[in-house]
C-alpha cells in the first residue's frame, strides 16, 4: 500500500522538477531566444517556410492568428476524412482493415483534429498504418501544436503593453511542433521503446500463450504513437484499450513515463508563462490553483480506489488490493487512480485502467475534472481555458475592492466580459444539453440498447461521454455502446464547439486587451499574482463548475455513491 | 456649520410610504423589463399563476393548491422586494433632491426686459419658472436669487447656507473668478445684475434630480459588465432547469411545475439583480449628501478608479491665508526704512497678504509715519501676473515696488543696479522653510524682505496618507517657487508638486498622466482652470466658480470645499465594491439552495440522495417553500446595506479582497444554510398545525 503511495508522489515531484526547466525552454522558444537545438531546427524550419511560402517574421493581430488557425485546422479535417473513407484501399495496410463509415470517419477526424481522441474504434482492427502514422500520429503533432501556438500568441499579448500585432502564429505553431513536442516525444519514445513497447512496421505477430493457443498479437510503430498520444494530450491509443494493453503500457515504469508526459507539457506551459512574461508569482499562483485542485480531485480518487469495492466486498472477493475490477495488477489500484485524475485533468484522455469500473466517488471526481477542464489542461488549452476564468475572477474582485477591474495593467469591460462569459458557459451548454437530449432518447426508446446498466450509472456514463468530448478529453465510460450515429455525429459536433470556442475567446480577449492603454501598477490596484486572488480564481472555477453541474453530479455518481 | 444630512435615517415613514406605493407602480411590464433578472422571476409569477389555475380546475399532479398559492405569493413579494428596493432608494434621493429644490421655486424674479448702453433700471417681476437662458435680472439686498447665474455688473455679499450649509456670507461680483450665482440663495447686501446660465430644468440640481429619479438614469460601463454577467449566470441556470427536465424523465423523477420555477428563480441572482439600480442610485444620493452633484452614475464611478488626484495647496492643504511673520532689512538698510517701504507697498494691496504686512508692522516696535502714502498724486500699482509685482508710486517721486524674488530681481538688475547676495540668502532661506518671500525694492533698491508663512491644514497628511493606501496619488499645484513649493509637498506628505504653476502646467500635467494610463482628477473654479477640468477625468467645480468651470466639470461641489476630492474617491469605491460584494453573495448563496432543492426533487425516486439533505429539512415542499422564503426576505434585509453601501478601508486592494472575500463569500455560502434551515422550522411548525 505504502510503496504505492510514495510512487505516486514521486511521480508528481518528478513532473513538477522536470517541468521548470522545460517550461524554461519553452519560454526561450516562444520569445525567439537562442537555444541548443538551433543548429538542428534552424535550417528544418527554413526549408518548411521556404517551401510553403509563409513569412514567419510577418507579426499577425488576433483575427489574423485565428484565421490561419482555422484554416490551417480545416485543411487537415479535409485530408483526415480522405485518409480515414480510403484507408481500405490505400497502401501500407498490412493487416487489411477496412475503410471506415462516414459517421465513424467524422467522428475520428473530428476527434483528433480537436486533440481529443475519443475513439470509437478500435485501433487494430479499425486503423491502417498510414491512417495511425499519417493521419492520427501526424494530427497528434500538429493539433498540440495548435494548441500551444494559440497559448504563445496570448503570452505574446499578455506581455505587449499596448500593441493590435503580437507574433505569427505560424511560427509559433512550427516551433512548437519542432522543437517543444519533437524532442519530449523522441525522448519518450526511445525509452518506450527500449522497456518493451513495439517500434516496428511489419503486420501482427502471432505467439503461442500458455495455454498453447496461437493468438495474433498486433505490433505497430507503437512506442512513437503512444509517446506524442501522451506528451500532446491527446489520449488516442494505438490500441483499443489504450494504455492498459500491456503492449502500450508494458510495466511500471513506462506507465510512470508516461503520466509524466501527460502533466509535464501542460504544467510546464505555466512555468512558460512566468518566465516569458517574467512574472513568476503570477505563473506559481496559477500553479498553486491548478495543484490546489488537482489534489482536491486526486486525493479522494487514490483513497477511494484503494479501498475494497463494497460489490467485491458483498461478493466475497478478497479487496485488499483495493478496487481492482478493469486495473491492471502491475500498476496498482493507486497508480491507475492517479492515472485517471492526470488524464481528465489534462484533457488528455488515455487511460490504464476502466474509468467505467471506477469508484462512482472517482468517477465523480474525473467528471469534474473534465468539468473543469483547465486544472493543468490540454497543451495550450490548459491555460486559454483558464485565462478564461482568470477574466472572471479579476472581474468580480476588481468590484469587490473598489475598482474598474483590470488584467496586467488593462481594464476589464463589456466586451471582454461577453467573450469570457460566453465561453464559460459553452462547457456546461454542451455538456447538459448532450446528456439532455441523450437522456431524453433513451427514455423514450429504451430498447435502443446504449446502455449496458440504465439506472445512475449509465446517465453517468452518457454525462461522461459528453463531458469528456466537451473537454476534448477522449477518455470514456466504456459501458456505452457509442460507435452508433447519434453518438458519433453529436459528440463530433460537441467536440468541434469544445475545441475551437474556448481557442477563439481567449486570443480575442487577449488581442483585445493587449490593444487597450497600459495602466501603470498602483496601491489600489489588485495584485493577481498573490494567494488572496489565487483563491478567488479557485473559488470562480469551483463554484462555477459546482452551480453547473451539481444537478447532473446529484443524478449520476453521487446518487450511485450514496446507493452504496 | 454644515448642514447635517448625512444623519438622516434610512427609513423615514414618508419614504416609506412613497415607495411602496412605487414597487406597485413598478409591476407594469414595460418598467420590468429593464431588469432581467427580475423579470424573470416575473415571468416565474405568471406561469404560478397559471398552475395555480390549473389547480383549482381540477388538475391533481401538481401538488396542493395551497402550496402552488404559497409559492406564487412568495415570488410576488421577491418582485415587490426587489421594485421597493429601488423605489426607497429613488424616493431617499427624490427627497433629498427636493429640500435643495424647494428654495428655488416660486421665487419672484425682478427681471430686466431692456438692456442698452447699460441701461439695466427697468424691471418687471416674473415668476422665476418663466426665467431662460440669457434672460436678466436683478436681485437687490434681502431678495431670493431666482436662478442659476452669472453676474454681469454689481458685487453683493450672499448667505449661500441654503445650498452649502455655510453661514458666513461670501462675496461674488461682475467679472473674475467669483461671478457666479447660484438659484435660492440669498443677497444680503448691495445689487447685482445676473444673466441667466441655464434653461429652466436643465440646472446641475434639476440633472441631478433627474438622475436619481432614474428618469435619465443611464447604465455605467461597469454596471453594463456587471450586467453581462448577471445574464450569464442567469443563463447557466436557464441551461441547469431546461436540462432537469429530460433527466428526470431519465431518473423517473416526476418533478412539479413549482419545483422547477422555485429552483430556477433561486438560482438565478435575484438578490444582486434586485439590488442593482439602488445600488447605483444610492451612489449617487451619498454624493448630493455630500454636496457634490455629479452629472452622471458615470462621473462618480470613475472618481473611485481615480490614480492622480490633482489638488491646489492653497485652501485645500494650507489654510490658505499666508501671513507675513518677518521682515528682513537688506545689507544698508535699517527696520525702519524697510518696514515703512513695505507698508507704503501694501497700502493698496486688498489681499490677506497685503493685510497681513500692515498688521505685522504696526504690532512690532517701530513707529510708523501716520498715512504715509494717502493723498494726492499716489497711484498704486496693481499685481499683474507679467510683472509679478504690486507697488505705490508717491508723488515725491520715489517708486516702491514688492513681488517675488525673480521678478524683483529683474527690474533690479534693468536698472543697471546689484541684488545684495546677502538678500538672496535670506529668500533662499525663507523658501527652504516653506515660506513665502517678498522682496521690497525702493527706486530699484533693494531695501529687504518680507516672510510670509501658510501653515498646513491639521490632519491633512493623514487623508494624503489614507489617499496613498488607496493608490491615489496626490499632487499639490501651487504659484509658490520650487523651492517652497517642495518644503511644502514634504511637510504636507503630498506625493508631487506642480510649483510656479500656471494654468497650461496643470493642463500638460493632466495630459503627461493620462498618457501614462492613469485616470486624473482635480477641483478647480476658475474660468482658466475650465480646459483642465475637462480634460480631467473627473473634474470637480466649485459651485462658487465661474459658469465655464461648472460646465467644464462633470461634478459640482455646492460646499467649495477642496478636499471634498477624497470624500468623491471613497464613494466611487463604495459605489464598486457594493455591488461586487453582493454579487458575489447572491452566487454563493446558490450552494446552500442547491442543498435544499436538489434532494427535494428527487427524494421519492432516488432516496439514496436524501443524503445530501444535510440541513434535514423537513420535508420536499417545506425545503423549497424555505429556500425561496429565504430567496425573496434577504432582498429588504440587504436594502439597508444597498443604500449605506460597504464600507471603503484603505488597506491594500489584496487585504480587501481577503476581507470581503471572507465576509461576503464565506458568509454567502454559510447564511443561506441557517436561514433555510431556520426559515424551514418555522414552516414545518405552521404545517404541523395545519395538519392537526
Amino acid at each position: 500500500m505504502n510503496t504505492e503511495i510514495l510512487g505516486v508522489i514521486a511521480i508528481y515531484i518528478l513532473i513538477v522538477l522536470l517541468a521548470l526547466p522545460l517550461g524554461k525552454y519553452i519560454a526561450k522558444v516562444f520569445a525567439g531566444e537562442r537555444t541548443w537545438l538551433d543548429p538542428v531546427f534552424n535550417p528544418l524550419e527554413r526549408l518548411f517556410f521556404k517551401l510553403s511560402g509563409i513569412d514567419p517574421t510577418l507579426e499577425m493581430n488576433w483575427k489574423h492568428h485565428l484565421a490561419a488557425l482555422l484554416g490551417i485546422n480545416l485543411l487537415w479535417f479535409l485530408l483526415a476524412m480522405f485518409v480515414l473513407m480510403n484507408q481500405g484501399w490505400l497502401p501500407w495496410n498490412p493487416d487489411g482493415n477496412p475503410s471506415m463509415s462516414p459517421h465513424l470517419a467524422f467522428n475520428t477526424a473530428v476527434s483528433f483534429l480537436v486533440n481529443c481522441n475519443l475513439q470509437h474504434y478500435s485501433g487494430e482492427t479499425g486503423m491502417s498504418y498510414l491512417g495511425q502514422v499519417f493521419c492520427l500520429m501526424f494530427l497528434q503533432f500538429v493539433t498540440a501544436g495548435t494548441g500551444m501556438a494559440a497559448a504563445a500568441a496570448v503570452f505574446n499579448a499578455m506581455r505587449e503593453r499596448s500593441a493590435t500585432h503580437f507574433g505569427n502564429f505560424y511560427n509559433y505553431f512550427l516551433k512548437s511542433c519542432t522543437r517543444i513536442l519533437l524532442p519530449v516525444a523522441f525522448v519518450a519514445a526511445i525509452v518506450l521503446a527500449f522497456s518493451g513497447t513495439p517500434m516496428t512496421f511489419e503486420g501482427k505477430d502471432s505467439m503461442i500463450t500458455m495455454q498453447g493457443d496461437t493468438v495474433q498479437v498486433s505490433r505497430g510503430p507503437v512506442a512513437a504513437f503512444v509517446a506524442i498520444k501522451q506528451a500532446g494530450t491527446n489520449g488516442g491509443g494505438f490500441y483499443g484499450v489504450n494504455s492498459a494493453h500491456p503492449l502500450e503500457n508494458p510495466d511500471y515504469l513506462t506507465n510512470a513515463v508516461e503520466n509524466i508526459l501527460i502533466l509535464i507539457i501542460p504544467i510546464a506551459m505555466v512555468f512558460a508563462l512566468g518566465f516569458y512574461l517574467n512574472r513568476r508569482k503570477l505563473a506559481w499562483m496559477i500553479f498553486g490553483v491548478m495543484t490546489l485542485g488537482f489534489l482536491l480531485l486526486s486525493l479522494p480518487s487514490i483513497y477511494s480506489e484503494m479501498q475494497p469495492s463494497p460489490i467485491a466486498n458483498q461478493l466475497g472477493i478478497d479487496g485488499s488490493a483495493g478496487n481492482m475490477e478493469g486495473k491492471e495488477t502491475r500498476l496498482g489500484a493507486a497508480a491507475s487512480a492517479f492515472w485517471g485524475i492526470s488524464t481528465t485533468a489534462t484533457s488528455n484522455g488515455s487511460v490504464n485502467s476502466m474509468h467505467d469500473s471506477h469508484t462512482p466517488l472517482s468517477g465523480a471526481m474525473q467528471l469534474i475534472d473534465m468539468m473543469i477542464n483547465s486544472l493543468y489542461g490540454g497543451v495550450g488549452v490548459g491555460f486559454l481555458n483558464f485565462y478564461i476564468f482568470i477574466i472572471l475572477a479579476v472581474f468580480i474582485s476588481g468590484l469587490m475592492v473598489g475598482r474598474t477591474p483590470e488584467f496586467l495593467g488593462k481594464k476589464v469591460e463589456a466586451r471582454e466580459m461577453k467573450i469570457a462569459l460566453i465561453i464559460a458557459l459553452l462547457h456546461p451548454f454542451i455538456i447538459l444539453v448532450g446528456t439532455a437530449l441523450s437522456a431524453f432518447i433513451f427514455y423514450h426508446n429504451p430498447e435502443i440498447g446504449w446502455l449496458n446498466n440504465p439506472g445512475n450509472h449509465g446517465f453517468s456514463e452518457m454525462l461522461y461521454e459528453y463531458t469528456s468530448a466537451a473537454a476534448n478529453n477522449g477518455s470514456g465510460f466504456e459501458g456505452l455502446g457509442d460507435n452508433t450515429p447519434w453518438w458519433n455525429i453529436s459528440t463530433g459536433f460537441v467536440l468541434l464547439l469544445g475545441r475551437y470556442l474556448p481557442i477563439i475567446g481567449p486570443v480575442a480577449i487577449a488581442g483585445i486587451l493587449a490593444n487597450k492603454k497600459y495602466i501603470p501598477e498602483s496601491a489600489g490596484t489588485l495584485k493577481t499574482d498573490t494567494g488572496t486572488f489565487g483563491l478567488m480564481v479557485f473559488a470562480v472555477i469551483f463554484l462555477v463548475a459546482a452551480l453547473a453541474f451539481f444537478p447532473a453530479l446529484a443524478l449520476g455518481p453521487l446518487a450511485e455513491y450514496f446507493n452504496h | 456649520m454644515k448642514r447635517k444630512n448625512t444623519s438622516t435615517s434610512l427609513f423615514q415613514a414618508s419614504l416609506l410610504r412613497e415607495a411602496f406605493k412605487q414597487s406597485f407602480v413598478k409591476l407594469s411590464p414595460a418598467v420590468m423589463f429593464r431588469n432581467p433578472v427580475m423579470f424573470l422571476v416575473y415571468m416565474g409569477m405568471f406561469v404560478m399563476l397559471g398552475v395555480v389555475v390549473w389547480i383549482a380546475a381540477g388538475e391533481t399532479s401538481q401538488g396542493s393548491l395551497a402550496y402552488n398559492l404559497l409559492v406564487l405569493v412568495i415570488l410576488f413579494l421577491t418582485v415587490l422586494f426587489a421594485n421597493f428596493a429601488e423605489a426607497i432608494a429613488e424616493a431617499r434621493g427624490k427627497a433629498q433632491a427636493d429640500s435643495l429644490r424647494k428654495t428655488r421655486e416660486d421665487t419672484p424674479a425682478k427681471k430686466i426686459s431692456t438692456m442698452e448702453d447699460g441701461a439695466l433700471a427697468i424691471h418687471q417681476t416674473v415668476p422665476s419658472s418663466s426665467l431662460t437662458q440669457g434672460d436678466i435680472f436683478v436681485c437687490e439686498a434681502g431678495d431670493i436669487i431666482p436662478a442659476d447665474g452669472e453676474i454681469i455688473k454689481g458685487l453683493a455679499t450672499i448667505d449661500e447656507s441654503a445650498i452649502t450649509g455655510e453661514s458666513a456670507p461670501v462675496i461674488r461680483e461682475a467679472g473674475g473668478d467669483k461671478s457666479s450665482v447660484t438659484g435660492g440663495t440669498k443677497v444680503l447686501s448691495d445689487r447685482i445684475y445676473v444673466q441667466v446660465t441655464t434653461k429652466p430644468g436643465e440646472s446641475f440640481l434639476d440633472k441631478m434630480i433627474a438622475l436619481v429619479e432614474g428618469a435619465s438614469r443611464q447604465k455605467t460601463p461597469n454596471e453594463i459588465a456587471l450586467t453581462i454577467l448577471l445574464a450569464g449566470f442567469t443563463l447557466v441556470f436557464v441551461i441547469v432547469c431546461v436540462t432537469l427536465q429530460p433527466f428526470a424523465l431519465y431518473a423517473g423523477a416526476n418533478i412539479p411545475i413549482a419545483a422547477y420555477i422555485s429552483l430556477f428563480v433561486c438560482l438565478i441572482p435575484t438578490t444582486i439583480g434586485a439590488l442593482l439600480s439602488a445600488i447605483g442610485i444610492a451612489g449617487m444620493d451619498r454624493a448630493l449628501r455630500a454636496n457634490v452633484i455629479a452629472k452622471s452614475g458615470k462621473a462618480v464611478e470613475t472618481a473611485g478608479d481615480i490614480d492622480t488626484l490633482l489638488l491646489d495647496k492653497t485652501g485645500t492643504i494650507t489654510i490658505g491665508n499666508r501671513k507675513a511673520t518677518h521682515f528682513y532689512p537688506a545689507p544698508g538698510m535699517d527696520l525702519i526704512k524697510m518696514t515703512t517701504a513695505a507698508v507704503l507697498g501694501s497700502q493698496a494691496d486688498d489681499t490677506p497678504e497685503g493685510k497681513s504686512i500692515i498688521e505685522l508692522a504696526q504690532n512690532s516696535s517701530v513707529k510708523l509715519p501716520a498715512h504715509p502714502g494717502q493723498g494726492q498724486g499716489v497711484r498704486y500699482i496693481k499685481f499683474t501676473a507679467e510683472t509679478r509685482s504690486s507697488g505705490v508710486d508717491l508723488p515725491s517721486g520715489i517708486r516702491i515696488r514688492k513681488g517675488a524674488y525673480d521678478a524683483i530681481k529683474l527690474q533690479v538688475e534693468k536698472a543697471g543696479n546689484p541684488f545684495p547676495d546677502k538678500v538672496t540668502e535670506v529668500v533662499k532661506k525663507i523658501s527652504a522653510n516653506g515660506g513665502t518671500p517678498l522682496v521690497v525694492i525702493e527706486n530699484e533698491q533693494v531695501v529687504g524682505t518680507i516672510e510670509l508663512q501658510d501653515s498646513i491644514k491639521p490632519g491633512i497628511s493623514e487623508r494624503f496618507d489614507r489617499l496613498r493606501k488607496m493608490g491615489v496619488k496626490t499632487v499639490m499645484v501651487t504659484g509658490d517657487n520650487p523651492l517652497t513649493a517642495k518644503f511644502i509637498a514634504e511637510k504636507a506628505g503630498v506625493d508631487d508638486y506642480i510649483a510656479e504653476a500656471k494654468p497650461e502646467d496643470k493642463m500638460n500635467y493632466i495630459k503627461a498622466e493620462q498618457h501614462n494610463g492613469k485616470l486624473v482628477a482635480m477641483m478647480g473654479d476658475g474660468t482658466n482652470d475650465a480646459p483642465a477640468l475637462a480634460q480631467a477625468d473627473v473634474g470637480v467645480a466649485m459651485n462658487s466658480g465661474t459658469a465655464a468651470a461648472k460646465e467644464a466639470g462633470n461634478m459640482v461641489d455646492l460646499d467649495n470645499d477642496p478636499t471634498k476630492l477624497i470624500e468623491v474617491v471613497e464613494i466611487g469605491k463604495q459605489l464598486l465594491m457594493t455591488r461586487g460584494t453582493l454579487t458575489t453573495f447572491s452566487i454563493a448563496n446558490d450552494v446552500a439552495k442547491y442543498f435544499a432543492i436538489v434532494p427535494a426533487l428527487f427524494i421519492t425516486s432516488i432516496p439514496a440522495l436524501n443524503a445530501l439533505n444535510i440541513m434535514h429539512l423537513h420535508s420536499p415542499e417545506s425545503a423549497i417553500l424555505s429556500a425561496i422564503i429565504f430567496n425573496a426576505i434577504i432582498i429588504p434585509m440587504l436594502i439597508p446595506l444597498a443604500l449605506r453601501g460597504v464600507k471603503y478601508r484603505p488597506i491594500g486592494a489584496s487585504a480587501l479582497l481577503q476581507r470581503n472575500l471572507l465576509v461576503y463569500g464565506l458568509g454567502g455560502v454559510l447564511v443561506p444554510f441557517v436561514g433555510i434551515k431556520l426559515i424551514d422550522l418555522a414552516v414545518s411548525v405552521f404545517s404541523n398545525v395545519e395538519e392537526v
